[in-house]
């Protein structure tokens, strides 16, 4: 990837994190940590990679996303209001009564693709617009998002099943792996480790990948898209919390939201990262 | 009476999908390893390339059929009404009710009619469950003629539809030549003035054999086939209430949740008479032959008459 590429979409992931701040400090409410540890991949996927149009967002040919880690809503948010779906203003009524953001992805916002956020359920849907894809001969990508925690669900690996037997090459799935869940490290609550073991015996071709390195998701993405035959699976490896020092590796941000005190910091720091890169 | 065609509507459930597919091109049909019971075996034999088995993995299937539908796919997802509304439950109203997906789940082996496979299988519950499932439509055809209908109607219309058969063969008592089919309307079957019995499913032939029974009796009793469940035609049960003063209904489903709970929330609010339910009481059911098991739970004629009788004497 070319240097301004990069410092481009990094600013953009920055202010993508701003935006989760902003979002679930004005909502008193949320889930920050999850949100910031996958605003670079959201961001590559959808101002570098993804095939999609905000001006036209029911295009049949367009790539689809799905947030399958429902939860952190903020960053699919921040990063579709900065790509123009809808103004950034709405951000800050993010979980209000009469938003337009719901608490979860919800299909009726412009550019959410899926509603999603019971953990488990957004791969299926994923295999079904993969499916729809391949019957229709049309070359769009489905991508989706899961948490490392919620791989624990049973109805992923039905899922990853089923996109293997049906040679699903047109579906990417990311595990967003930061280590951590609500009551814990994945390592102690109910481990889904080996995660790459797994998913190769079901069948995916899989990539392991750095989170928070736009050279590396390129190339973890540039690898997807030459699979063919069966599903790919992008293990990536991230920090919960990424951006706002505070709330790196720190479960306790897994679901709260900054009082005023953490907001103006964690703004604060995000405001000098973003400075040092226009610089 | 020799001459009674009986047919399972899971059997009308696997003819018309096949019969309906070169019309609706996007009509794609999902099963769950149950192919050869939900009779969607016949849509696959016709139709290879249009049909996908899930394995058994119901959730899967259910958001597989949602992320179809998100991409203009009609899928009918196809299993046991246990797992399609028990095991999926929350994968239905998750990822099919809440975004309001054109997905049609037909549901087959409804109710106590399963028969020898036991209670795991008889699902009395799936009516209760889906009804609370806001903008879903459940649809609990009587026989083959408004099984057929029913798939058309579900094509037709744009939005989830809960589709209830089952395994039983039962009489074909509609007519196809006349027969049309309106969603969201009861059928009046047989008019009467002394109480209404409201069925559905299979027990809208029970209930037209009561009301037989009944008129020996001196009873007149309308017998209204309520084939969606939701929305319910609140407009001819209240009607019902005012014109008959008792309503018994009758369902292969229990007691709690299903169409007598349906009939009795639109009577309570616009015209309150009583309402007596017959289905399966609050009980798990059993082996045996299906037939056998109707009359032992009570999902019979013979059972609605005598209801019936008792019933009418609850009139003010």
């Amino acid at each position: 990837m070319d240097s301004a590429k990069k410092k481009e979409l990094q600013k953009l992931a920055c202010k993508a994190r701003m935006g989760v701040i902003e979002g679930t400090y004005n909502a008193k409410s949320g889930h920050p940590g999850g949100s910031l540890s996958i605003c670079d991949t959201l961001t590559y996927l959808y101002c570098d990679k993804m095939n999609v149009d905000p001006k036209n967002p029911e295009d049949t040919d367009r790539d689809r996303f799905v947030l399958s880690k429902g939860h952190t809503a903020p960053a699919l948010y921040s990063v579709l209001a900065l790509k123009g779906y809808f103004p950034e203003e709405e951000i800050k009524s993010l979980r209000h009564i009469g938003a337009l953001l719901q608490g979860h992805p919800c299909i009726h916002i412009p550019g959410v693709d899926m509603s999603s956020g019971s953990l488990g359920q957004g791969i299926s849907a994923a295999c079904g617009m993969a499916l729809a894809g391949k019957l229709d001969n049309k070359s769009y990508k489905v991508y989706t998002i899961l948490g490392d925690g919620e791989i624990e669900e049973g109805q992923v690996w039905e899922a990853a099943m089923f996109a293997a037997h049906k040679k699903l090459d047109n579906l990417v799935a990311v595990v967003d792996n930061n280590g951590l869940q609500i009551d814990g490290p994945i390592s102690e609550v109910c481990s889904p480790e080996p995660i790459t073991d797994k998913f190769a015996a079901f069948g995916w071709h899989v990539i392991t990948m750095d989170a928070h390195d736009f050279d590396d998701i390129d190339r973890a993405f540039t690898e997807a898209s030459t699979v063919a035959g069966k599903p790919v699976v992008i293990v990536q490896k991230s920090t919960k919390g990424k951006g706002v020092s505070f709330m790196e590796n720190q479960v306790g941000w897994h679901g709260t939201a900054p009082n005023k005190e953490q907001y103006e910091q964690a703004m604060a720091e995000l405001t000098a990262q973003l400075k040092e890169l226009e610089d | 009476m020799a001459d009674v065609v009986k047919k399972a509507t899971r059997e009308s459930y696997g003819e018309a999908l096949r019969d309906l597919a070169e019309q609706y091109p996007q009509l794609v049909v999902l099963d769950a390893d149950l192919a050869a019971a939900t009779k969607t075996g016949i849509f696959k034999k016709a139709y290879p390339d249009r049909f996908f088995d899930c394995g058994i993995a119901e959730a899967n299937m259910m958001g597989v059929a949602a992320g179809l539908a998100s991409c203009g796919k009609i899928p009918f997802a196809s299993t046991f009404a246990m797992f399609a509304a028990g095991r999926a439950f929350e994968i239905v109203r998750n990822s099919i009710g809440y975004p309001h997906l054109n997905v049609k789940i037909g549901a087959t082996h409804a109710g106590i009619s399963v028969g020898e496979d036991g209670a795991t299988h008889q699902c009395n519950e799936d009516i209760a469950l889906m009804r609370t499932i806001p903008g879903m439509t459940i649809i609990n055809p009587c026989d083959d003629v408004e099984a057929r209908a029913a798939v058309k109607a579900a094509l037709d219309f744009n939005g989830p539809v809960y589709m209830r058969f089952g395994r039983l063969a039962v009489p074909v008592i509609n007519d196809a030549a006349t027969y049309k089919f309106e969603l969201g309307k009861g059928v009046v079957m047989r008019d009467g003035s002394d109480i209404t019995i409201v069925a559905t499913g299979l027990m809208v032939n029970e209930a037209m054999q009561a009301a037989e029974a009944l008129a020996a009796d001196g009873i007149s009793a309308r017998v209204v086939n309520i084939h969606t469940i939701k929305p319910l035609d609140r407009e001819l049960i209240c009607k019902c209430a005012r014109e008959t003063g008792v309503i018994v209904t009758a369902e292969e489903h229990s007691v709690i949740g299903g169409l007598g709970s349906a009939v009795a929330e639109a009577v309570t609010e616009c015209c309150p008479v009583p309402v007596v339910k017959i289905g399966v009481n609050d009980e798990f059911g059993h082996s045996g032959p299906a037939v056998d098991l109707l009359k032992e739970f009570g999902l019979s004629a013979e059972n609605i008459a005598k209801t019936a009788k008792e019933a009418v004497k609850l009139k003010k």
